[in-house]
């Protein structure tokens, strides 16, 4: 690692998901990094550092959503509960607003889209793909903030209907995010990709809450929220082996991955591509931490 | 990094990424902590900005806690030799704070920032606004003791009033000069028994309540009073706010506080500094723990 955190050039370990060329395997999740905020916070030292190789945008839905009352964290041993509920400005807001600045990033984008129906999906992919800034989608149905985000990861037929529904409206590539909420995610897995899903990434955060300190009474103003951090990285190190032995699709892993250990036990589990989420709220440039950490461990996998 | 200091409404960008600082002292100061730790690679930060921090030893030493980095609004900064000296004021309530107390001179922090917005200028904030009224309580004065150095720079006339529990619950007094600070108690223990907006009270009934803009920063109850007080006399105000936070930097949307118009803000982006009539209650869910 050079002096600026920034990857030596002897080390390449550029790869490729679904045909986008990226630098290294280290994407975000989901909902982890706003990169339109953080360069308000950082200025443009962040598109000169850019710390992932493909950005993933959080969640948009077809209409604006303003999130669950506060409080929306809570600290646990080694993790974090966060119960946000997807706030976004909606498809049509994204498009205008999000999209030109997300366009200005360094590498691809990936953009993730949830809806409760398969009209309104389907809206949201035609809506996204169309845009030549978008690399690719990912569809989010296992995000445990939202009721009705549950069902299409739970129920293997779900996924598939969907899949079938969405897949010929794009030749871009779809990957689908895998709920852990569920006793096994390998038949879900299983039907996505018959469905004509691209890519499958995993794992979104545990369902969990909270207990007010005082009064006992549920702490998280949504109710209940999702656990993320090295507290579940075991769990998500378990489910991607499981996955990835299953299909034949790349898999992307994430869950508490923290160093480039963390991210070379998940590719020697199966995963082609790693994505950091909480890691980041600890240090904003994890990401290229983790990748350059990954540059040294990587040889020891493959040989 | 070009350092400089900012000018009183500027928003401080942070180097990208975090980075170690030297803690140079750790002393008590009433019932909290004052604490420097040297920035070899920030620039200065503006009044009402705010530092993620965490310990490089120790951090998750009990059950795995603290894991996430703690906000603290920077109490004072200077430019030394070696860096930017910044100061925080620190009262132990959790994991992270009792951390963070421990840290002896010459070891590290992990530091994130500047963050956040800053304080505007009374003549930004309202017409004919030539001074300013700090108003702080309990661990709060601590970004009002680097407003109001920056206001005395700019030649601003700022007058404080600072609010305190208890004795084990105050401290940070030599942050200010003493000999400015109007005090309450509410044990009675310095000052005026009973609550700072009591003082603050007398202040906006005086003669020249429109030529001076309001800044608070303490608990939601007091900034809940203070915001009342000045929409019901139509004086300016700015709130420093706080809220669960786990990134600082708007990636994490935990630090949500309703926003008047609907909707929500997010506290590290779009505050930690609030105009007071942005919300329509200072009694944030989740604060204070």
């Amino acid at each position: 690692m050079e002096a600026n955190g920034t990857i030596a050039p002897d080390l390449d370990i550029s790869t490729e998901l679904c045909g986008i060329e990226l630098r290294h395997p280290v994407i975000n999740g989901s909902g982890t990094f706003d990169a339109i905020a953080a360069r308000r916070a950082f200025g443009d030292q962040l598109l000169e550092e850019f710390p992932f190789s493909a950005f993933v945008s959080k969640t948009i839905t077809p209409e604006p959503r303003a999130g669950n009352p506060p409080p929306r964290l809570w600290e646990t041993p080694s993790g974090l509960i966060n119960s946000i509920g997807l706030p976004n400005k909606g498809l049509d807001g994204f498009l205008t607003s999000d999209l030109p600045q997300l366009a200005q990033l360094p590498v691809p984008l990936i953009v993730s889209v949830m809806a409760t129906s398969h009209e309104e999906f389907a809206r949201l992919v035609l809506g996204v793909a169309g845009r030549e800034q978008v690399a690719a989608l990912e569809l989010n149905v296992s995000c445990p903030n939202v009721k009705s985000g549950l069902i299409v990861g739970a129920f293997p037929e779900e996924a598939r209907s969907l899949m079938e529904r969405l897949r010929p409206l794009t030749e871009k590539p779809l990957i689908v995010k895998l709920t852990p909420n569920v006793a096994d995610p390998v038949p879900v897995a299983l039907a996505a990709e018959r469905g004509g899903a691209d890519a499958l990434s995993l794992i979104n955060t545990l369902r969990a809450t909270a207990t007010h300190p005082g009064t006992r009474d549920p702490w998280l103003g949504g109710g209940t929220g999702g656990l993320s951090g090295p507290a579940i990285r075991a769990v998500a190190l378990s489910q991607v082996r499981g996955v990835a032995d299953a299909v034949a699709i790349p898999v992307i892993a994430m869950g508490g991955i923290t160093t480039g250990r963390d991210a070379a036990e998940m590719m020697a589990a199966g995963a082609k591509i790693v994505a950091v989420g909480t890691e980041s709220f600890r240090d904003p440039a994890a990401g290229t931490r983790i990748a350059a950490e990954l540059a040294e461990e990587l040889p020891r996998i493959s040989g | 990094m070009t350092t400089g200091r900012p000018k009183l409404n500027e928003r401080v960008t942070a180097p990208f990424g975090r980075r170690l600082c030297e803690v140079t002292r750790n002393l008590p100061s009433g019932g909290y902590r004052i604490f420097s730790a040297v920035d070899p690679a920030g620039p200065e930060p503006a009044a009402g900005q705010f530092y993620m921090l965490a310990s490089e030893s120790g951090w998750g030493a009990r059950d795995g806690r603290p894991y996430l980095a703690r906000a603290f609004a920077v109490a004072d900064a200077d430019v030394e030799a070696a860096g930017v000296r910044l100061d925080f004021l620190v009262q132990v309530v959790g994991p992270g704070t009792e951390a963070l107390a421990k840290v002896e001179p010459g070891e590290r922090l992990w530091v994130t920032g500047p963050l956040g917005n800053s304080f505007a200028a009374p003549g930004e904030l309202a017409a004919g606004a030539a001074g300013a009224i700090l108003v702080g309580g309990g661990i709060g004065v601590a970004t009002l003791a680097i407003w109001r150095r920056r206001l005395l720079d700019a030649g601003i006339p700022a007058r404080v009033l600072l609010g305190f529990r208890d004795q084990a619950n105050s401290g940070g007094l030599e942050l200010f000069d003493c000999s400015e600070i109007r005090l309450a108690s509410e044990d009675g223990h310095a000052g005026h028994r009973g609550y700072v907006t009591d003082l603050l009270a007398v202040l906006l009934e005086g003669d020249d309540t429109g030529s001076a803009a309001v800044y608070a920063c303490g608990p939601p109850a007091m900034l809940e009073a203070v915001r009342v007080m000045c929409a019901d006399r139509d004086v300016a105000c700015e709130l420093a706010m706080e809220a669960p936070m786990a990134c600082g930097f708007g990636a994490c949307f935990g630090c949500a506080i309703p926003h008047a118009d609907g909707g929500y803000l997010r506290l590290c982006v779009d505050g930690p500094v609030v105009r007071s009539d942005q919300i329509d209650t200072a009694l944030v869910a989740g604060s204070g723990h």
